[in-house]
């Protein structure tokens, strides 16, 4: 008998541990990003790193200036919001209210196999076929540019915004519609006026979601938007969003050199941000549910 | 306007969005199986690269992304089946768990460029493992743990919790429990976790760019510390280095085509799977 109790434990005992192993590299990965990240700061100012405008990092002297990377990343992002934020929560609508059952059994797989195909695929169509499709369109000398990598980013973060929104509408109880409809109104009313509403905060935690993956995105970026480091003044302009300047210098940079420790610290705001918007997510889907009388 | 009006513009736009995303999933594949199926022969699949990356076939690319593939799910099916049998199984409620639980989401969320920074610093040189299978199989493993985990979780909530109580009431132990009765009931489920996470190790990129992963080797990798060349890699560096540009885009139409067939089977199959599952639990 104690010998039985003694194997249980143990195995409880292994289990226990293995189970912080995700704890264990998630903090391992914030760990590496600091130590390798903070030492530029020796070098270069926090104000001037953020807010420098000039990022030439292989020049004598260098210049680490990562703001033209941020702008990069955060107009790349928002373009992308264009795209996926309408169509994700459109087809989540669509697939939630207006189809019959036979379609849903078809959308929602074709709707995760657009999920399912990797970055570098995204990134090679945008290269090969988008962006020369988009210099014959607008006649603009070259077609990898910011509204290239958004137009790609965008397709590819709106599966992400429509799973996730969908599974929002889905908790909206039927009770909830049946009241609307019985005071009279139409099926569009009550889309807007009661279910939209109260989804609301789970479809804003899809959006917010969707903005974290396009942010994190790098192979598609790299490819699509034509790498330039520069602030950009318009939608035709390339960008070096940050995940991009990360994936194409650090096979370059020399281990321990500033630049490497800039890449680091790169990275390391890049983690904030999606950390932040990650935290975010799971903050009001928690309210959400629990506005719906949902279990935590 | 009437509301049947604005009824009927305010559904078409909800129908034009669902169609819209379905045709960028067909458009993507169009484009990409017209081009590419033309390169495709059997030396393509079969032999390596040749003249300056102009000409030959991708094998090593291939081989070298199912090494890797391979390797991440070798690291992290086990861990990730324990940590949900942990979660679901043995946690007591609490502070722990919640910790855990943020953990897992807060690393699925991490964008995948970081995993391979994470791999630089820490396996290629800290543990001085290099550029090689063994660092990138480990980085694409931390990567792919929470797909696994979640994958898993799903499965074990779905089994219903009279029939562990049963099992326990025949005076099993809770762990002779878990091996008997609760994981193979839990295996279809985790199969299809596993599948999906198949899909997408085999086609993430920067997680291998500075881990593993090489644009030309001479024949195929020796042991687990041999840098390999792998088909996403091979994709990206086709499209950005060398010097025969033309050449070069139409080896990466077919490698492109070659990816994304072997990443929507895969997909499709687990897809597949699932769909046929949950109609069997829901009737």
């Amino acid at each position: 008998m104690s010998l039985f109790r003694l194997k249980e434990k143990i195995i409880q005992g292994v289990f226990t541990v293995l189970a912080f192993s995700s704890l264990l590299f998630l903090v391992g990965i914030i760990f590496v990003l600091f130590k390798e990240g903070l030492p530029i700061f020796k070098d270069v100012k926090i104000s001037d790193f953020l807010f420098g405008r000039f990022w030439y990092p292989t020049y004598e002297p260098p210049e680490f200036g990562v703001l033209p990377l941020i702008v990069g990343s955060f107009y790349v992002s928002l373009g992308a919001m264009f795209v996926c934020v309408p169509l994700g929560i459109g087809s989540a609508l669509y697939i939630n209210e207006m189809a019959s059952y036979k379609q849903k059994a078809i959308l929602k797989p074709l709707i995760e196999i657009l999920a399912s195909v990797p970055s570098i695929i995204y990134g090679f169509f945008a290269m090969a076929i988008l962006a020369p499709f988009l210099q014959k369109t607008f006649n603009i000398p070259i077609g990898l540019c910011t509204l290239n990598a958004s137009i790609i980013l965008g397709v590819m973060a709106t599966p992400t915004v429509c799973s996730l929104a969908e599974d929002a509408l889905s908790y909206v109880p039927r009770s909830f519609r049946e009241a609307s409809f019985a005071v009279g109104a139409t099926r569009w009313q009550t889309l807007i006026k009661v279910v939209i509403p109260a989804a609301g905060s789970g479809i804003s935690t899809a959006v917010i979601l969707g903005m974290s993956r396009a942010i994190g995105e790098t192979m598609t970026v790299l490819m699509a938007a034509g790498g330039a480091a520069i602030i950009p003044t318009s939608i035709f302009d390339p960008v070096r969003p940050m995940t991009a300047a990360i994936a194409a210098e650090m096979g370059e940079a020399p281990v321990g050199g500033d630049h490497y420790h800039a890449l680091f610290a790169i990275a390391l705001a890049l983690f904030l941000i999606t950390f932040f918007f990650n935290i975010l997510a799971e903050i009001i889907s928690r309210r959400f549910r629990i506005k719906l009388g949902l279990s935590g | 306007m009437n509301q049947n009006t604005i009824q009927k513009i305010g559904f078409g736009f909800l129908s034009f969005s669902v169609i819209a995303t379905i045709s960028f999933l067909f458009i993507i594949i169009f484009f990409i199986a017209a081009r590419g199926i033309r390169v495709i022969s059997w030396e393509f699949l079969t032999a390596g690269p040749r003249d300056g990356m102009t000409a030959g076939g991708v094998a090593p690319a291939i081989v070298g992304t199912f090494y890797l593939t391979l390797g991440a799910i070798i690291f992290a099916l086990p861990l990730g089946i324990a940590c949900a049998i942990y979660l679901c199984e043995y946690s007591p409620k609490g502070a722990v768990v919640n910790i855990i639980r943020l953990s897992i989401n807060n690393l699925a969320g991490v964008p995948s460029v970081v995993f391979g920074l994470f791999g630089l610093a820490v396996f290629v040189k800290f543990f001085n493992f290099g550029a090689s299978i063994l660092s990138g199989s480990l980085s694409l493993g931390i990567l792919v743990l929470p797909l696994i985990i979640s994958a898993t979780q799903e499965a074990l909530l779905a089994i219903p919790h009279s029939i562990r109580e049963a099992s326990m009431a025949l005076g099993a132990t809770k762990w002779q429990t878990i091996k008997k009765i609760v994981l193979p009931a839990a295996v279809p489920g985790i199969l299809t976790g596993t599948i999906l996470s198949i899909g997408r190790v085999a086609g993430e990129t920067a997680p291998i760019l500075f881990t593993a992963a090489a644009f030309y080797l001479k024949g195929y990798p020796k042991s687990v510390f041999s840098e390999v060349m792998a088909l996403p890699y091979h994709i990206y560096a086709l499209m950005t280095e060398g010097v025969y540009p033309e050449k070069q885009t139409a080896i990466a139409y077919g490698c492109s085509f070659i990816l994304l067939v072997l990443v929507l089977l895969v997909s499709g199959l687990a897809i597949f799977i699932r769909q046929r599952q949950r109609s069997y639990y829901h009737g």
